[in-house]
């Protein structure tokens, strides 16, 4: 395996190319808009809910950006579909970075997290799950 | 030294030699550093300048009587000096040392701008603007009631001086900015003619140089600019560093701008009174080391040549639009060669320029993706981000050649 095909492995390519989840929804029960001001990426994600009102039924996400950012957020929507509010609210960005599976570097990861901090906004703010570390680049956040 | 001041001896691989950078590989390749328009190497006789400085005239400068303080004084006098001549200036109070143009055009935007700006006044930027030259703008004339509007581009990337005067239409203009040479696509801009409007209209008009002053020959007389910002670490000089010219009479009657330690003229408990030009604006202690070495930047460039470097970069930005017009899939940003500077813009279809840098990268290669600083300009290109190679004296072709050859394997990766 030579140093590109690690760093951009077929399975980010294919998230890339075929994203999972891309669209939006109309009525969302859920939503923010991320903005990466490194490189003017950007990301929106739309959540919908179950009957129980917190397990999360459809997400979906659009946007422009890198392969990263836009691989990841795919993966992203596939590992938290049918999971709770509460549960993903404070998912481990390791588990993320686990399912991505390649080396970052520090502005990439930036990239690669994009979607999980604007999903953790959503949530925050359709929930009050905990609003997710370094928040920089949000501008649409009401906190109060 | 390896700089010679015969255009017709330039040698971009002698002058290579002066910049220990080079000296090493990058993930096992050669480097090929396309990046110079977000900052430039550093030659190895200006760094030396700094150090020779810290290790035999370092003191704190003008009011120490001994005699390190004043060899300092003389160092950093004698900087002030060189950017005068490097720009033409007519005098050398009008050098303002601040960190940075983004720093020396804020200090216009507040200091000129709070006290001479307000509703009904119009402040005419371009949409090439750096944010550098774009938000100081916005965020006074928001606080100060005036209106800022945007001067369009054409299709090819250079400013439509024929929508100039519909954009006077309604107020007063006060202020027209914008860049000699745009940093993300090159654009060389017709600074005379905005200056001759702006005159007509009774506006001051404020030159962003950063982009400019490491390329081309400035004369701030000649192009009748009434204030003009410049930033060392672009011209091979230290991070830290840039300077300000303003008009001399704009400047006295300015309000300061930074205040504190040596910016004073005398300093009671009911009243303090500013210092003469050039201290008004100067508050706090100088950048006394970097002053040295944006001096040694500019005896260098000076060696080597200003037009010479012009010439050059402009023979790289033709060598480069050629050869990346060969790839498949390539959208090139800007006007033609011969009416840019050595910046390339580009796209890749279908691969976000993060990616395409990130390949790059692996193979030595680097360049700058992104918005380089210019959300409202990438807005207008209708894209996210570009990619950016730019050159500068130490450039060769081979390092174009080795950025194509490595858009190719990034075209094979995301194939």
């Amino acid at each position: 395996m030579n140093e590109f095909d690690q760093m951009y492995r077929e399975v980010i390519l294919d998230h890339y190319k075929n994203p999972r989840g891309h669209g939006t929804l109309d009525d969302a029960d859920a939503q923010a808009d991320g903005q990466n001001p490194l490189c003017g990426d950007e990301v929106s994600i739309y959540v919908a809910f179950g009957d129980d009102g917190e397990t999360i039924d459809e997400v979906k996400f659009s946007g422009r950006g890198c392969a990263i950012s836009q691989a990841a957020t795919s993966m992203l929507t596939e590992m938290v579909k049918g999971r709770t509010a509460t549960e993903v609210g404070v998912l481990d960005k390791e588990e993320l970075l686990e399912e991505i599976g390649i080396p970052l570097t520090p502005v990439r990861l930036k990239c690669a997290m994009l979607g999980l901090t604007t999903l953790k906004v959503a949530l925050h703010r359709a929930k009050g799950t905990p609003l997710p570390d370094g928040l920089a680049g949000f501008d649409e956040l009401e906190l109060s | 030294m390896a700089v010679t001041a015969d255009s017709k001896t330039f040698n971009a691989h002698a002058i290579r030699a002066d910049f220990p950078i080079f000296e090493q590989l990058i993930h096992g390749k050669p480097l090929a550093f396309l990046d110079s328009a977000a900052s430039s190497q550093k030659p190895r006789q200006m760094m030396q300048a700094m150090t020779t400085f810290y290790e035999t005239s370092y003191a704190n400068v003008h009011r120490g009587v001994y005699v390190l303080a004043e060899r300092a004084t003389a160092a950093l006098e004698g900087s002030r000096e060189k950017v005068r001549a490097l720009v033409n200036a007519p005098d050398a109070r009008e050098i303002i040392f601040v960190r940075n143009a983004t720093e020396a055009i804020n200090l216009v935007a507040y200091a000129w701008g709070m006290s001479n700006l307000g509703p009904g006044d119009i402040v005419i930027v371009s949409e090439l603007e750096h944010h550098s030259n774009f938000v100081p703008w916005q965020y006074v004339a928001g606080r100060t009631g005036a209106q800022m509007r945007m001067l369009p581009l054409t299709e090819e990337g250079e400013l439509d001086l024929s929508a100039l005067d519909a954009l006077a239409a309604g107020g007063n203009v006060k202020v027209v900015a914008t860049n000699q040479v745009s940093n993300s696509i090159g654009t060389i801009n017709p600074i005379e003619k905005l200056v001759a409007w702006a005159h007509e209209h009774g506006a001051i008009f404020v030159c962003d140089a950063a982009q400019s002053a490491p390329h081309l020959a400035i004369d701030v007389q000649a192009l009748g600019v009434d204030f003009l910002a410049i930033s060392g670490h672009k011209l091979c000089g230290p991070s830290g560093i840039g300077a300000l010219w303003g008009r001399g009479e704009l400047l006295l009657a300015m309000e300061p701008f930074l205040t504190g330690g040596h910016m004073i003229s005398s300093v009671r408990l009911e009243k303090t009174t500013w210092g003469e030009l050039p201290h008004k604006f100067e508050a706090g202690t100088a950048p006394m080391a970097e002053a040295v070495g944006l001096a040694a930047a500019i005896d260098y460039l000076q060696a080597v040549g200003l037009d010479a470097i012009a010439a050059h970069e402009h023979e790289l930005a033709e060598y480069a639009l050629g050869r990346l017009g060969e790839l498949p899939g390539i959208t090139l940003y800007g006007p033609p060669a011969d009416r840019r500077a050595g910046i390339v813009s580009f796209n890749v279809e279908g691969i976000h320029p993060h990616d395409v840098a990130q390949i790059l990268d692996m193979q030595g290669v680097a360049i700058r993706a992104g918005h380089h600083c210019c959300q409202p300009l990438m807005q207008k290109l209708g894209v996210a981000a570009t990619n950016r190679a730019s050159f500068y004296l130490y450039t060769v072709r081979e390092e174009i050649d080795q950025l194509v050859e490595g858009l190719h394997t990034v075209q094979k990766v995301f194939a």
